[in-house]
C-alpha cells in the first residue's frame, strides 16, 4: 500500500494487475476443469481482448455521435467581447486590435 | 460562525494582451458580491500584456488584480505554483486566458463546492449541458478516443481529464501539485488523477468550451505519442 499523510491507497496498476491475476486464475481453472472443450478455452483470451477492443470502439463511436456541441456559445461570446471592449475603452484600458 | 470564502483566480498568460482585459471584465461582471482576486502570471509576454494588466489594476484595484510576472516561459505547472505563493484566498481557481473558459461558469463552480463541500470542482465539456465549439470531426474523434483510452486505463472518476478549468481548495491544490511532474495537458490529467487516488472529493460541473484558435490543430503525431507516454506514466505511477 502507498502511504500519504495517513491516506493509504493501493497503486492503480496493482489493482489492474490483481484483476488480471484473478481472470487468469479463472481461465486456468477452466482449462483444467474441462467444462468447456479445450479448443474453445484456449481461445478465450483472444475473445476477451477482441471484445474489449470492440467495446472501446463502440464507446468512441457513440461518444462521437453524442458529442455535445454549443454553437450558440460562440455568438454569445462575441456579444460579451463587444460589451467588454466598449466598457474598457471608456475607462482607459487599451483594447485595440492585437 | 460562518466561514467567509475568498477565491484566488490564477490565470497564466503569454501574449494575451486583449484577452486578459476581456476576461478580467467578465470575471468582475459575473462574480459581483464574491470575495475574489485575480492573479495574472505572465511569462514575459512581448506583446504588452503586462501593460494592459497594469491598466486593469488602475481600474479595478491592485488588491483585486494582481500581476505576478515571470521573466520568460517557464511552464504551466510552475506558473500555478508561482501564483499559489501569492494567493490569499482559501480557494483557488485555475483557468485559461484565451476565453475558451468563460467566467460565467465561475458561480456554478462556487455553488457546487458550497453545496457538496467538495475539495475540487472540475469543469467538464463532455456531459449534457456542456459542450465544445470550434472542433472539426477529426479533433472530436481524437478527443473522444483519447478519453475512452484514459477512462479504460486509469478509472479516473471524472469525465474530462484534460480540462483546465477547475476550482481547488487551496490546501488541496498545494498538496496535489507538489507531486506532479508532467507538462502540458498531461499535467492537468496528472493533477486530477492524483487527486482522485488520494481520495479527495471531486465534483463536476458542465462547461462550454469555445476553441478560438482556429486552424491550429494541436494534435499532430508527436502530440499523440506524448499523450500515450503520459497515459503510460500515469498508469504506472499513480
Amino acid at each position: 500500500m502507498t502511504q500519504f499523510r495517513g491516506r493509504a491507497y493501493q497503486k492503480h496498476v496493482l489493482k489492474i494487475f490483481s484483476l488480471l491475476v484473478v481472470i487468469s486464475a479463472l481461465w486456468i481453472g477452466l482449462l483444467q476443469a474441462s467444462i468447456i472443450p479445450q479448443s474453445h478455452t484456449w481461445l478465450l483470451p483472444i475473445y476477451f481482448i477482441v471484445s474489449l477492443g470492440c467495446y472501446g470502439l463502440l464507446m468512441v463511436g457513440v461518444g462521437l455521435m453524442r458529442f455535445p456541441t454549443c454553437p450558440q456559445e460562440a455568438l454569445l461570446l462575441q456579444q460579451d467581447i463587444g460589451e467588454a471592449k466598449d466598457f474598457l475603452k471608456q475607462r482607459g484600458v487599451d483594447v485595440g486590435s492585437e | 460562525m460562518e466561514q467567509k470564502n475568498k477565491y484566488s483566480i490564477i490565470i497564466p498568460t503569454y501574449n494575451e494582451r486583449l484577452n486578459i482585459a476581456l476576461i478580467v471584465y467578465l470575471i468582475f461582471k459575473h462574480l459581483r458580491g464574491v470575495d475574489f482576486e485575480i492573479i495574472v502570471v505572465d511569462d514575459g509576454s512581448p506583446d504588452g500584456t503586462q501593460e494592459v494588466v497594469k491598466q486593469l489594476q488602475k481600474l479595478y484595484g491592485e488588491d483585486r488584480v494582481l500581476l505576478r510576472p515571470r521573466p520568460k516561459k517557464l511552464g504551466l505547472g510552475t506558473a500555478y505554483i508561482h501564483g499559489l505563493k501569492h494567493a490569499s484566498g482559501n480557494f483557488v481557481v485555475i483557468m485559461d486566458a484565451d476565453l475558451s473558459h468563460h467566467p460565467k461558469y465561475l458561480l456554478s463552480f462556487i455553488k457546487k463546492q458550497v453545496e457538496t463541500g467538495a475539495s475540487i470542482v472540475t469543469g467538464t465539456r463532455y456531459v449534457k449541458g456542456g459542450g465544445v465549439h470550434g472542433w472539426n470531426l477529426m479533433r472530436k474523434l481524437t478527443s473522444r478516443g483519447a478519453n475512452v483510452l484514459a477512462q479504460t486505463l486509469l478509472w479516473p472518476g471524472v469525465s474530462d481529464l484534460t480540462g483546465s478549468f477547475r476550482l481547488y481548495r487551496k490546501s488541496v491544490l498545494e498538496d496535489v501539485i507538489s507531486s506532479c511532474v508532467s507538462k502540458g495537458y498531461v499535467f492537468q490529467m496528472e493533477m486530477i488523477v492524483r487527486a482522485s487516488r488520494k481520495g479527495y472529493h471531486i465534483e463536476e460541473v458542465p462547461i462550454t468550451f469555445v476553441d478560438r484558435v482556429f486552424g491550429s490543430s494541436k494534435l499532430g503525431g508527436s502530440e499523440i505519442v506524448e499523450y500515450l507516454k503520459g497515459l503510460a506514466y500515469l498508469l504506472v505511477t499513480t
